[in-house]
């Protein structure tokens, strides 16, 4: 097994009195790619930005290869930047339209290799061009003037420019024509074999992040509700709410014949996440469970392991595993 | 069936720094009333240009030539106040971001009883009690207090939601949801898709449905159009299209819908390449240069739409299936 190089202990994240993020605990290894899934709401990209210490946590630790990344000051953060990357969801606004192409690329170079000069600054940004797909012509246009599948390969060069050791994709497809998501999908595939490098890949679309992980968390309500390594979440998910998600991922082959997508009447209906103040005791996603029952609504559930790399937190997992 | 719309020879073209732009070429299509009509395509295709032209929403640097009857009155070209009768009463459109489609400083309850007012003439009282009824038939929630609520209150499939009751405020013919769902999380999605399935049973209105992606389309569907390079490429019943998708642009659209049901691939499936540029005027097929049956014959003749049976139509030389 490869190194641990995440290590996320009991991180919580409070807006306010509201927690946006409750315990949530796991590991990365270097060159494995978790995926992180759930809705809008949900604390995807608050965990991101937690652990890259954008925003600041209310307790728990991030431990990156030994050094907490919460408490370190910041100089000793600052110099950590390199390794820890990330590419954003709306490939357009998450690049300086007044920067072409080459100086968005050149960026990190200047900051983290400052002895390179700029001939060699050039050929690096060229290389990276050509990996992802784009030509070096390109590197003295600006942002504005590429599709959003090109701005997004542009994201992901200034992401991989340092050859970072963990690269967080914050929803990178979601915003992309389905035609071209796997382009994108394709390429962090082949560049994460190619750098060995650690990924936490978030979506709200589960087909999507099968493609690529190598494990699965799903979060609700800023509350881990089940871990497991691929293959296994998608024969055997437990969590009702992993069951939900997997049902609501359209498929073109699916008869209509006035089925419904969404089999659940309390979903239909048109109920949205809770509030997160009405969660504050309980399993939060009692109210939208179909198998909810009057202990749920008593105690949360803690995160159990129900078999190797499987871990749910639902009072009745026991008997779900064999529904 | 009566069509509701007609749409005839249609063409967009912008004028972009003295060049003009191909946006929509040669587009003939009809919606029948009670009907849901699928629109597919990627970005850039002049999926949403087809039906901003036939609203009159189209930008200032853009024209529009051919027909399109709503109803049978024609609308390209009609006056601004006579267009404004049809639009937002018998005619309406739901747009992608239901964010920026709300008013942000004004109460939900305000905005949609003053569709009521403008169009119908009726007292704010009337139409507070409508604003209130159309927000039952989508299902919003406590719908009493959504209405003293502020978009940014809302969530954004519960906005979305608002929007679609805006649209169904004067009992439209015909609504077009240009990608209704492309912003919201699967899970919103397929209540959403739910929903507009269930409102045109009920109300027996037409629905035009845009997206790009596939998935989407088929869950709600009769028939389905779709699109490249400004120009349909194939239409048939939404079925048969997707199980025997003739147009090999149709058949790779299909195969990159991300699904949990085949076996998984080391890599993704995806279209190559790029949809071409509006500009690009080659004599022959415009998806020939991504077509995995591209012949010589496909880059020097363009292949014309044509009749398969009566409710089926491909634009291509080499089809998958006769």
């Amino acid at each position: 097994m490869s190194e641990v190089l995440l290590e996320v202990r009991n991180l919580c994240v409070d807006f306010g009195a509201l927690a946006a993020l409750k315990d949530v605990s796991f590991d990365l290894r270097q060159g494995e790619t978790l995926g992180l899934v759930g809705e809008s709401g949900s604390g995807k990209s608050t965990l991101a930005r937690a652990i890259l210490r954008l925003i600041p946590a209310a307790r728990g630790s991030v431990m990156w290869r030994g050094l907490d990344l919460l408490s370190c000051d910041a100089a000793t953060l600052r110099r950590q930047r390199r390794d820890l990357q990330m590419v954003f969801q709306d490939p357009l606004a998450s690049l300086n339209p007044r920067m072409t192409v080459g100086e968005t690329l050149g960026e990190p170079l200047k900051i983290f290799e400052p002895a390179l000069s700029s001939l060699e600054r050039r050929a690096r940004i060229d290389d990276m061009l050509e990996r992802v797909g784009l030509t070096r012509t390109m590197a003295d246009r600006y942002p504005h003037e590429f599709s959003g599948g090109q701005c997004q390969r542009i994201g992901i060069a200034r992401a991989m420019m340092l050859r970072p050791k963990l690269l967080i994709c914050d929803e990178p497809v979601s915003s992309l024509d389905v035609s071209i998501q796997g382009q994108i999908v394709n390429l962090l595939l082949d560049l994460q074999r190619e750098f060995d490098t650690a990924m936490l890949f978030i979506s709200h679309n589960l087909a999507v992040v099968r493609h690529l992980s190598h494990r699965v968390l799903v979060i609700y309500l800023g509350r881990l509700v089940e871990i497991a390594a691929r293959d296994q979440l998608f024969a055997a998910p437990i969590h009702p709410y992993t069951r939900e998600l997997l049902a609501a991922v359209p498929d073109p082959t699916r008869a209509r014949a006035g089925t419904p997508m969404v089999a659940d009447a309390k979903m239909a209906a048109g109920e949205q996440l809770p509030a997160l103040d009405q969660v504050a005791c309980g399993c939060a996603f009692r109210n939208r469970c179909a198998y909810a029952e009057p202990n749920c609504a008593l105690s949360a559930p803690e995160l159990e392991q129900v078999a190797a790399q499987h871990a749910v937190a639902c009072h009745r997992r026991r008997e779900l595993v064999y529904s | 069936m009566t069509p509701t719309l007609v749409i005839e020879s249609l063409q967009v073209t912008y004028a972009v720094a003295g060049r003009s732009l191909a946006a929509v070429r040669d587009v003939s299509l009809a919606v029948s009333s009670r009907e849901c009509l699928g629109i597919v395509g990627e970005s850039g295709s002049g999926k949403t240009q087809v039906f901003m032209a036939a609203m009159g929403l189209l930008a200032k640097n853009a024209r529009a030539s051919g027909s399109a009857r709503f109803d049978g009155q024609e609308l390209l070209g009609l006056a601004p106040q006579a267009l404004n009768r049809v639009r937002g009463s018998k005619l309406t459109m739901v747009f992608q971001d239901p964010m920026t489609s709300l008013t942000p400083h004004l109460k939900i309850g305000v905005q949609l009883a003053e569709v009521l007012v403008s169009h119908r003439e009726l007292s704010w009282r009337d139409a507070k009690r409508a604003a209130l009824q159309v927000l039952e038939r989508v299902r919003v929630p406590e719908p009493q207090r959504r209405l003293q609520q502020y978009p940014h209150e809302l969530s954004g499939g519960l906005r979305q939601r608002v929007m679609i009751g805006m649209s169904l405020l004067c009992e439209p013919k015909l609504l077009i949801a240009d990608e209704p769902t492309s912003a919201l999380d699967v899970t919103v999605q397929a209540q959403l898709i739910d929903l507009l399935d269930a409102l045109r049973h009920e109300l027996g209105m037409a629905i035009v449905l845009i997206s790009h992606d596939l998935g989407v389309v088929a869950g709600l569907a009769d028939r389905i159009l779709v699109m490249y390079a400004g120009r349909v490429v194939e239409n048939a019943r939404a079925s048969e299209l997707l199980q025997r998708a003739r147009h090999p642009y149709t058949a790779l659209l299909l195969k990159c819908v991300p699904n949990l049901r085949e076996a998984r691939l080391e890599r993704m499936p995806c279209l190559p390449g790029q949809a071409p540029s509006p500009a690009a005027a080659e004599p022959g097929c415009a998806f020939a240069p991504r077509c995995p049956r591209m012949t010589e014959r496909c880059k020097a003749e363009r292949p014309p739409l044509r009749d398969i049976h009566e409710s089926a139509q491909v634009a291509c030389h080499y089809p998958l299936f006769p």
